[in-house]
């Protein structure tokens, strides 16, 4: 059973072929036995979940229901959620059981899905390998001395070792897709504004957006269809009728204009995840699209602008972690000031303080017009050039991460090679676009994805794409070796 | 440009963060590295680019001035390090 996709498991719910019940006891017993290994979870709580597997069992019994009822579904612990704790990855928050629900939690449990845990993640979403969490290293199903990615590693190496059939990811600058392409998964990023951020920890406000992570193109469209919709209480949330994301996904490929810019079939990919990329725009010549050559020029200055945007408005967010209203407080200190400073030197990580710092710097005084506004300024060059490019293609296709996973340690030790592995997937957010990344293959038994970049809003489309080159292939369903 | 120590101490100091001075060494190296990294921001001509502060150019969204929560203070300072008589505590401020 554990093998279903979840479309699949949504039938035989349907059919009355297993419980829910029996289901989230299938993949509790699961997580009890591979979770010390892969510690994709940093918090189960199988009393919670069982509870709404049995609310879930008696709406279907009732005939009540949708899709997702009863579907069990791992939840990124950045995501506030009422009545279990709710970490962000961070000993600053490592006692915090929230008092509310995110509106994606209480849009999953309105639906009637069952949260199986909360999934591992790099501190406050900062890492992209996932060895910044507080709670420890996540291990990469394929290959467990690998990473796998981040920061929605938990998540992403939750569905890779079937300890779960999809789960919510968060992406700020490639947090969702990078990890799915390490661990061989689907996953997407919308569009800005199309997922509330509301109970979603904040690290970067103006890019932050949640998304689904699964097994296949399908199975995200359905995650999609619950997690996505207006919320008042997200000023940034856009007010836009709602849509049925599973709508296009047969629609035949044929006359497709696939956009290859340049700047991402140059150096800096490894040419054994290049090839198979390549490979995936072949086939998807042969299901009937066209290619044509685009230019994202300012590209290569994504990563200089994103890591002084991203750590400014982190530094902002982060202020609310004083040690006064929640969290964690340090034992000793001598006044005021120290507290403060006490509690979050001790609450914080490295990496977290080294953003904070970045951020507190390119804001001080001085330094604002220097750093932050021409950062601001090259974020809509990077905008412009998608405008540009996407009046002669419908999506964009390319590597989603210059390498596949790479081995725990490898990179911990340098920030920017660290950061660096973010090259392809940081501008999407710089420009607010929705982007996926699907599995298109194996380079030394490790996954690689492909991305798939589309124009505003045009989620229905990205999914349609990659659901017709999931239908011709098989990367997507191949599973690492057996783990027990 | 490359950051000094005593710029690290400052930095750290604004942003309430107390650091060692082997911890402002070996930060220093790193935050040094990831500003050669944004210094290629510097070379770009960016005369008349609008600042981009938000992936969609809209206007903030208001409401109506009406209550929509509810008052959950108990619930909220229930997760509180300190608290009493419905505030929050913090070390004396003034004497």
């Amino acid at each position: 059973m554990i093998e279903r996709s979840l479309s699949s498991l949504s039938s035989a719910l349907a059919a009355g072929e297993i419980s829910s019940v029996e289901l989230t006891q299938l993949y509790l017993e699961r997580i009890a036995r591979l979770n010390p290994t892969i510690n994709a979870y940093v918090t189960v709580d199988a009393e919670k979940s069982l509870a709404q597997a049995r609310a879930a069992d008696a709406q279907r019994a009732a005939g009540q229901g949708g899709p997702l009822t009863g579907i069990p579904l791992a939840q990124k612990d950045i995501f506030c959620t009422k009545g279990w704790l709710t970490t962000c990855g961070s000993k600053m928050l490592g006692n915090f059981v929230s008092p509310y629900d995110a509106t994606v939690i209480e849009r999953c449990n309105a639906a009637g899905a069952v949260i199986l845990g909360k999934t591992n993640m790099d501190e406050f979403a900062m890492g992209s390998s996932n060895e910044t969490s507080f709670f420890g290293t996540v291990k990469n199903p394929w290959d467990t001395a690998c990473v796998p990615g981040g920061s929605s590693g938990g998540s992403a190496a939750a569905v890779a070792a079937r300890l779960a059939p999809a789960a919510t990811g968060t992406d700020t600058g490639g947090s969702i897709r990078q990890p799915a392409a390490l661990c061989n998964l689907t996953g997407l990023k919308p569009t800005y504004g199309v997922v509330s951020r509301y109970g979603m920890i904040a690290f970067a406000s103006s890019l932050d957006q949640g998304g689904p992570m699964a097994r296949s193109a399908e199975d995200c469209a359905l995650l999609l269809n619950t997690m996505a919709g207006f919320d008042e209480r997200d000023s940034t949330s856009l007010d836009r009728p709602s849509e049925d994301y599973c709508r296009d996904l047969e629609k035949p490929l044929a006359g497709l204009k696939i956009g290859l810019p340049k700047e991402f079939f140059g150096e800096g990919c490894a040419p054994e995840v290049m090839a198979l990329v390549e490979a995936a725009i072949a086939e998807y010549r042969k299901l009937g699209a066209d290619t044509v050559e685009v230019s994202l020029p300012n590209m290569k200055l994504s990563v200089p602008a994103y890591y002084v945007i991203a750590p400014a408005e982190a530094s902002s967010n982060l202020s609310r972690f004083d040690g006064v209203r929640y969290g964690y407080r340090a034992p000793e200190y001598a006044d005021l000031n120290d507290m403060y400073s006490k509690t979050r030197a001790q609450g914080f990580g490295a990496e977290v303080k080294r953003r904070i710092l970045i951020g507190t710097y390119v804001l001080s005084h001085g330094y604002y017009d220097a750093y932050y506004l021409q950062a601001q300024r090259i974020r809509r060059l990077i905008a412009n050039d998608f405008v540009e490019a996407f009046k002669h293609c419908d999506v964009i296709m390319g590597p989603t991460s210059p390498t596949t996973a790479f081995r725990l340690g490898e990179k911990a030790a340098d920030p920017v090679q660290m950061y660096l592995s973010d090259i392809y997937t940081i501008a999407v957010n710089l420009a607010g676009l929705p982007g996926m990344s699907i599995p298109c293959g194996f380079a030394g038994g490790l996954p690689a994805g492909l991305q798939i970049i589309g124009d505003y809003f045009s989620e229905a489309r990205l999914l349609n794409v990659a659901h017709r080159y999931q239908q011709a292939t098989d990367w997507h369903l191949r599973q690492p070796a057996a783990l027990d | 440009m490359s950051l000094t120590l005593e710029q690290v101490r400052r930095v750290a100091h604004l942003a309430r963060i107390e650091i060692s001075d082997a911890e402002a060494e070996s930060t220093l190296g790193h935050l040094n590295g990831i500003f050669s990294l944004i210094e290629e921001m510097q070379a770009v001509d960016t005369r008349g680019v609008e600042p981009m502060a938000h992936a969609q150019d809209l206007a903030q969204r208001l409401r109506e001035d009406r209550v929509t929560e509810t008052n959950r203070r108990d619930a909220y300072q229930a997760v509180a390090p300190e608290t009493e008589a419905g505030l929050f505590l913090v070390p004396k401020v003034i004497e």
